[in-house]
C-alpha cells in the first residue's frame, strides 16, 4: 500500500440472501482511493454500486448480507472491526451523504441539533463551542441565514437546503473520506449545480477524499478525478476522468456514453443496449458478464476468465472484448 | 387549426385554515398560461419542481380543477366537459406517468392493464381484444406472451413500455408525457425515448412532453417552453431556446447543465458563476416584485420572452 492511499478495497464480495441462498451483488472488487481525490463509481441500478458503499461504512443489514474481503482504511480492516470501533469510524472518519435528504435526517430534530449530535460523538467540544461550530458549518455550506436554519426542522427547508444540511452533518467531524450516494439525483438541475459546486469548493478548502456514487455521467465529468464503471457487480473499467471520456474502452462504457441524450447536441436516435441488466439471481458468474448484451460479438473475443488489462498507464479494462471498436451491429435491438 | 389550444389557464388551489376551515389563501400553481399544440407536434414543457408544469398536464386531462381559462380541443371548448367520464375527448387524450411502479395496477395482468381503455370505449370480442393487445405490445417491442404476466415481473423500462402501450391503445391524438423517463436508467431511457419517437412517426400523435431534463427535452421536442413561478418565461423553437436564450431564468437553467466533457469543467463553472451573479442582480429587471413573471413578448416569429 503506497503512502497516498486512504482506502484500499481488496477482493470485496457483498452477497445478499435470496430464498436461503447468498448471491454476490458486489463480486470481487479491488480498488484504491487516494488521498484528496474524488473517485466516482458509475453504473446503472442494480450494478452493486450502492451495496459497495454501504459495506464500506457497514450500514448494510447483517441479517441477510454477507461481506467477504478486506476494506483497509489507513491500514485497518473495517470489515473486522467491532461495532464500537465502527461507530467511531462512521461520521468521524467517514461521512455519508445520501440521495434523499429528507429521509436521511431525523424529522423531529432541529437542524442545529442534528449537526451537534455528530460533534457530541466525535469531538470533546463544550455546548457553546458545538453551537458555534454548527453555525460555522451552516454558513460554510452556503446557508443564507445560519442562525435561522439552526432552529428549523428538515420539513421547513427546500430540497437544496436539506441536502446542504446533510452535507454539513457529513463534514462536521472533519472526516477524511466522504461517501456520497447519488447526492444530487433528487434535486433540480440548478440546485444540482449549486451542490456540485459546493462539494468541489469544500474539497479545495479542506482536502479529503470523496467516493461519489452516481448513474449520471455528466455529474462525473463535472467533479470526479478518477472513475470506475461498474456492471453486474464487477468493475469493468477504471481510468482518470479525462481518459475515460476521451477514450472509453469497455463496450459497456461506450454504450452508456452513447445512450445519453445530450442538451448540447442532437441526434436522431439514441443508442440502446440490447437485452436487460440481469437480475442478481441470474448473473452470469463465469466469463465476460457483458457478453450477452453484445451477442453479435464472437465468443473468441472474450476471455474465458476475464482479467484486467492496463491499456495506458492507470487505465484498466476488464476482458479483451474492448478490442472490437464496432458499436454497430444490432445495437438498436430491443429487449 | 391547432389540435389543442389552451387560453389563459389558471389553476389555483385553496388553502384552508382556522377553526371553520375557511379558505384563507390560494396557491397559484398555474397562473395564466396560453399555448397551442398542433397535430403530430411535440411541445416540451420544462421547469423545476414546483413550477406548475405537471399541473398543466393534469388540468388538460381533467385531473385537476380549472380555476379560469379555456381549453379548446379540435376547436371545441372542452373546459367544462373535460371531467365527464365518457366524453369523446377522454379517448383522444392519454397520459404516460413518471412512476412506473405505481401507475400499473399490481393485481392486474398486462392484458387487463392494456385492454382497460379498450373495454371502456370500444366493444370488442375477447379474440379481437387479445389481437389488439398483442399488436400494441409489438409496437412497444414486447412479445405477446408477456400479456398474461403481472407488472412485478418486468423491469422499469419494460413497465414504462407497458404504460406507453396502454396510452396508445385508443389511438389518441395527444399524449401528455409527465416525466416519462426520469425514473429510468440511461440505457433504458434511450429505449423508451426511441419508442416514443417511432410511435409518433407511425401514428402521428402529438406529445406534451413535461420534463426537467434539458437533455431529454432537446432530444424529443422541436418546440419548448420554460416555466417558472407558475408562468411561462420563454417559449420558442429548440434553436431559439438553446442558442439564443434571453430570459435570465432560461440562461441559468442552461448554464446549470453539467457538460459531458471534463475538459470544459473550469469554463462551465465560471460561466455558471457569472450567470448566477447576473440572475441575482437582474431580479428586478425580469420579475415583478421579485417573483411575478411578466407577459410574453415576441422577440422573433417563434421566440417569445416574458419581459417588461
Amino acid at each position: 500500500m503506497s503512502n497516498d492511499t486512504l482506502l484500499q478495497i481488496k477482493d470485496l464480495r457483498v452477497s445478499f440472501r435470496i430464498e436461503g441462498q447468498y448471491y454476490a451483488a458486489v463480486d470481487g472488487v479491488n480498488l484504491e482511493i487516494k488521498k484528496d481525490e474524488v473517485f466516482a463509481l458509475v453504473g446503472e441500478s442494480g450494478c452493486g454500486k450502492s451495496a459497495m458503499a454501504l459495506s464500506i461504512s457497514r450500514l448494510h443489514n447483517e441479517n441477510y448480507t454477507q461481506c467477504a474481503g478486506e476494506v483497509l482504511y489507513e491500514g485497518k480492516d473495517l470489515l473486522s472491526m467491532t461495532p464500537a470501533e465502527m461507530n467511531n469510524v462512521r461520521g468521524g472518519k467517514i461521512g455519508m451523504i445520501f440521495q434523499d435528504p429528507l429521509t436521511a435526517m431525523n424529522p423531529l430534530m432541529r437542524i442545529g441539533a442534528q449537526i451537534e449530535e455528530t460533534l457530541t460523538y466525535h469531538t470533546n467540544l463544550s455546548r457553546a463551542e458545538k453551537k458555534a461550530r454548527a453555525l460555522e458549518l451552516l454558513e460554510r455550506v452556503g446557508m443564507v441565514n445560519p442562525a435561522l436554519t439552526y432552529d428549523q426542522f428538515p420539513h421547513e427547508l427546500s430540497g437544496g437546503m436539506r441536502q446542504r444540511s446533510v452535507i454539513a452533518i457529513a463534514i462536521a467531524a472533519k472526516p477524511d473520506l466522504i461517501i456520497a450516494d447519488e447526492p444530487t439525483t433528487a434535486l433540480d438541475v440548478t440546485i444540482q449545480a449549486q451542490i456540485l459546486d459546493l462539494l468541489d469548493e469544500l474539497r479545495t478548502g479542506t482536502g479529503g477524499s470523496m467516493i461519489l456514487i452516481t448513474h449520471d455521467l455528466a455529474v462525473v465529468a463535472d467533479i470526479a478525478d478518477r472513475v470506475a464503471v461498474m456492471y453486474a457487480g464487477q468493475i469493468v473499467e477504471t481510468a482518470t476522468v479525462y481518459d475515460l471520456f476521451a477514450n472509453p474502452l469497455h463496450p459497456y462504457t461506450r454504450s452508456l456514453l452513447h445512450s445519453m441524450p445530450s442538451a448540447l447536441t442532437e441526434e436522431a436516435r439514441l443508442h440502446t443496449i440490447q437485452g436487460i441488466v440481469p437480475t442478481l439471481k441470474n448473473l452470469p458468474r463465469t466469463g465476460c458478464r457483458f457478453a450477452e448484451r453484445i451477442p453479435w460479438h464472437n465468443a473468441s473475443l472474450h476471455e474465458e476468465n476475464p482479467t484486467y488489462h492496463e491499456v495506458t498507464p492507470g487505465h484498466f479494462v476488464l476482458c479483451t472484448c474492448y478490442k472490437t471498436f464496432a458499436l454497430g451491429g444490432g445495437t438498436h435491438g430491443t429487449a | 387549426m391547432a389540435l389543442l389550444e389552451v387560453k389563459d389557464l389558471k389553476v389555483h388551489y385553496p388553502v384552508h385554515g382556522g377553526i371553520l376551515g375557511r379558505v384563507v389563501d390560494w396557491v397559484k400553481a398555474v397562473d395564466g398560461v396560453s399555448f397551442t399544440i398542433s397535430e403530430g407536434q411535440t411541445l416540451g414543457l420544462v421547469g423545476e419542481s414546483g413550477s406548475g408544469k405537471s399541473t398543466i398536464g393534469k388540468a388538460i386531462l381533467g385531473l385537476s380543477h380549472i380555476t379560469a381559462g379555456k381549453i379548446l380541443f379540435d376547436g371545441k371548448d372542452i373546459t367544462r366537459s373535460v371531467r365527464k367520464n365518457r366524453s369523446p375527448f377522454r379517448k383522444s387524450v392519454q397520459m404516460i406517468f413518471q412512476d412506473v411502479y405505481s401507475s400499473l395496477n399490481p393485481r392486474k395482468r398486462v392484458l387487463d392493464i392494456i385492454a382497460e381503455p379498450l373495454r371502456n370505449f370500444e366493444k370488442l370480442s375477447k379474440a379481437e381484444e387479445r389481437k389488439r393487445v398483442d399488436e400494441l405490445l409489438a409496437i412497444v417491442g414486447l412479445s405477446p406472451d408477456n400479456a398474461s404476466k403481472y407488472p412485478f415481473e418486468f423491469s422499469g423500462g419494460q413497465r414504462q413500455r407497458i404504460g406507453v402501450a396502454r396510452a396508445i391503445a385508443l389511438k389518441p391524438k395527444l399524449i401528455v408525457c409527465d416525466e416519462p423517463v426520469s425514473a429510468l436508467d440511461v440505457s433504458v431511457q434511450a429505449q423508451v425515448l426511441n419508442h416514443l419517437k417511432d410511435i409518433q412517426q407511425e401514428l402521428g400523435i402529438a406529445y406534451l412532453f413535461i420534463s426537467h431534463d434539458l437533455g431529454v427535452v432537446r432530444h424529443m421536442c422541436e418546440d419548448l417552453t420554460i416555466m417558472h413561478n407558475a408562468r411561462f418565461v420563454e417559449t420558442g423553437t429548440r434553436e431559439d431556446i438553446y442558442n439564443e436564450a434571453t430570459h435570465i431564468y432560461t440562461k441559468r437553467l442552461i448554464a446549470a447543465i453539467p457538460d459531458i466533457d471534463p475538459l470544459k469543467r473550469k469554463e462551465n463553472a465560471a460561466n455558471r458563476k457569472e450567470v448566477n451573479a447576473l440572475y441575482d442582480k437582474e431580479q428586478d429587471v425580469w420579475y415583478k416584485n421579485g417573483r411575478g413573471v411578466y407577459d410574453l413578448k415576441p422577440v422573433s416569429d417563434t421566440h417569445y420572452v416574458a419581459m417588461q
